[in-house]
């Protein structure tokens, strides 16, 4: 608790204890008719905690006067309370400012608390970095003065200030602050490292590949301080709403409290004023706007700390008011629902011995860097970088040559084989390719085997369809630049997902047009940020993953998720369902209970108390329910 | 020209007073109180210069709402 709102305390509980006091009295004097010296004597008591409580909203709504600021509920608060005294209800008067106040310091300490947690994501700030000069000695200076290509030392328990490559040492990194993965990742010597995760076994030094203000971390922090800007179309809403109903609901206070007397009167009845500027004055105290103003914000910001504590960043408020409107979700092929690298998936031998294929391949790859013949490499169990070898390279064919015991191998496809004249060579069955890469090879003029390569799914992204699709994604499209057979194979794998094969990049922003449409139908879009920046920016949400270190898709995307799991999109879907749904419920019980209790004060059935209610009451239950935003919703179901 | 600024103010109501107050400053194309981050953020004219114009922008908001800070 801060010193501002120590002192709120302090003052609740004296003028609260002065006020039970009061109650007590007042229940066992005899009700006050009249204006005798007795009742001076008790307002003049009662205004010792009514100022206690009170004083700074009665400076504050001279001032709001003065300001030329009417009607603010400063303003509202001190027309009610003066005119209770007025009518003589004194313990209402300081009871309606009591309860005021403590709705109000349970709102600061409420909207304290969210940010707390919004801060604790912040503490990925490095505080400081260990900066090796040339002669090998160790200075702490800011992360901001580290130049890029310097050496940086990382201790265990501290946090890598700045993206880079490990030089040296072996150790585990927590990453949970970026990406919500609690598993430590193993990093050795050569790995690329990024800033805010913490190391936790091993010294590290890291030659750093960037700048701090480049660097992830002061990304994703930049990201989280910018998150406040763009604001959603219900608060929007609100505060629009805010402007008119505030003077509306004074007005019709005022016409509460008159009309009806005059008309009385002039019907030559009794007027009975202070029945009906009482009626007024109770109008006014629920008329605050205040539980709809905050716990909405409130509400949006819980569910953003929510998904940021999962490694899910959303830009704005506008943008998980969007997710949960999504209906379409187009989703790119490779890197978002497969892993973007390739593997071995499966060695056909003709004489059984599956290492040979891997082998000789192996051999022949040994000098490229193409995907496929790392893959080949990284599966072969021998280590062939000392291997001779005198290889050619055919584009659209393969690789052939001769190694150093002149040993002859071709290492290629159907073509490369039928043209260098492989004996034994049969091509495999094109139902039984599917979305497979086949690899063939031959050793000295004789077929040998086969070897199937593809980009395999990520394991959860079965289960992140299903879940997506409970979530309310009634459909789901992939795009890929991938032939149509290999698209087609992937679509079979999971369900019979919706496609379209064969895009250029550009292909991808006509077919995402196409999907929006003339109507502006809410078109998701999630891709790894790379080659689809401008189908990021289009879709009314794009979404990007696996964005630990890359700026194009940090800036190009409204929600960013840090790893690379499509488990995260549907729980992104999840919280801005949960947060829609709460910031909903605020509203209409806000609204409902707002309205009920202006009737009921309007026809004379509410006095000031169930006005206190109606204004701290429902301020203090929507702030607790919008707390409930910063809850992780559960895995599975809704 | 984009900048942030730390700030302190007490309720909802109030931020987005301030917001509009500042908004109406001279020198400032657009601005937004974010009362739960509490930041502000604000958009400068091009020529702007933000050390003149905050000052405006202070007294601007604490006209609608005494207590509260603005830290530049």
């Amino acid at each position: 608790m801060k010193r501002k709102q120590k002192k709120l305390l302090y003052r609740i509980i004296v003028a609260g204890i002065l006020f039970a006091i009061l109650m007590i009295c007042e229940h066992g004097s005899e009700s006050i008719s009249g204006w005798t010296e007795n009742t001076w004597l008790f307002a003049a008591f009662c205004l010792v905690p009514y100022l206690i409580i009170g004083y700074d909203v009665l400076r504050k709504a001279v001032l709001g006067i003065l300001h030329g600021q009417v009607l603010d509920e400063n303003f509202l608060m001190t027309v009610a309370t003066i005119g209770a005294f007025a009518l003589g209800d004194f313990v209402e008067a300081v009871a309606v400012l009591l309860f005021y106040q403590i709705g109000e310091l349970f709102q600061q300490l409420a909207t304290a608390k969210s940010r707390k947690s919004i801060a604790d994501l912040m503490d990925i700030r490095p505080d400081i970095a260990n900066l090796e000069s040339e002669d090998g000695t160790v200075s702490e200076v800011d992360p901001s003065e580290v130049p890029v290509g310097s050496i940086v030392v990382v201790r265990p328990g501290e946090k890598v200030p700045i993206d880079g490559v490990i030089e040296s040492g072996t150790s585990s990194l927590n990453t949970a602050a970026l990406t919500g993965e609690s598993m430590p990742r193993d990093v050795q010597g050569g790995d690329e490292i990024f800033s805010g995760c913490v190391n936790l076994t091993g010294t590290l030094r890291i030659r750093t590949t960037k700048d701090f203000g480049a660097s992830t971390v002061s990304k994703i922090l930049e990201l989280v301080e910018h998150s406040g800007t763009k604001k959603s179309k219900s608060e929007r809403f609100i505060t629009r709403f805010a402007q008119v109903y505030t003077p509306a609901v004074c007005l019709a206070a005022l016409v509460l409290a008159f009309l009806p007397p005059v008309i009385s009167l002039l019907m030559g009845h009794e007027a009975l004023w202070g029945q009906w500027i009482s009626r007024g004055l109770t109008f006014l105290v629920i008329s605050c706007p205040c539980a709809l103003v905050i716990s909405i914000p409130l509400g949006f910001f819980g569910g953003i700390g929510c998904a940021s504590r999962c490694g899910i960043l959303v830009k704005g408020s506008d943008y998980l008011e969007r997710l949960a409107a999504l209906t379409t979700l187009v989703m790119d092929k490779t890197g978002t629902l497969t892993r973007g690298q390739f593997a071995v998936r499966e060695v056909r031998a003709v004489s059984g011995d599956k290492k040979q294929v891997l082998y000789y391949a192996a051999c022949a790859e040994k000098d490229s860097n193409h995907p496929i013949a790392i893959c080949i490499k990284n599966a072969c169990e021998t280590d062939v970088s000392a291997v001779e070898a005198n290889i050619t390279e055919r584009g659209g064919f393969g690789l052939h040559g001769t190694l150093a015991d002149g040993t002859k191998v071709a290492v290629g496809n159907a073509r490369l084989m039928q043209e260098q004249g492989i004996t034994g060579f049969t091509e495999m069955p094109a139902d039984e390719v599917g979305a497979q890469t086949v690899v063939y090879v031959a050793k000295d003029g004789a077929y040998l085997g086969a070897i199937c390569i593809e980009d395999p799914l990520k394991e959860t992204t079965p289960a992140a369809l299903q879940t997506l699709r409970e979530a309310g994604i009634s459909r789901m499209i992939m795009l890929t630049g991938d032939g149509q057979k290999a698209a087609q194979a992937v679509s079979e794998r999971l369900g019979g997902l919706e496609y379209y094969a064969e895009l250029l990049p550009e292909d991808k922003v006509h077919r995402v047009e196409e999907l929006i449409g003339d109507n502006d139908a809410p078109v998701g879009f999630v891709g790894d940020g790379i080659n689809d920046a401008p189908v990021l920016a289009l879709s009314y949400v794009g979404i990007a993953m696996g964005a630990m270190g890359s700026d194009a898709a940090i800036e190009a995307a409204d929600v960013v998720l840090m790893d690379d799991d499509p488990m995260k999109i549907a729980l992104a879907r999840k919280i801005s369902l949960k947060t829609l749904r709460i910031v909903r419920e605020n509203v209409i019980f806000a609204l409902g209970v707002k309205g009920l209790c202006l009737l009921l004060g309007a026809l004379g059935l509410a006095g000031m108390w169930l006005a206190v209610f109606a204004d701290v009451g429902v301020m203090v239950l929507a702030v607790l329910n919008s707390m409930r935003a910063l809850k992780k919703p559960k895995e599975t179901g809704e | 020209m984009k900048k942030i600024y730390k700030i302190e103010v007490d309720c909802a109501a109030c931020a987005l007073k301030m917001e509009q107050a500042a908004k109406k400053v001279e020198g400032i194309l657009d601005a937004t109180v974010s009362f739960v981050t509490q930041k502000m953020h604000v958009e400068f004219d091009e020529n702007a210069e933000p050390e003149k114009i905050m000052p405006k922008v202070l007294k601007a908001c604490r006209k609608v709402e005494p207590d509260c800070e603005i830290e530049f």
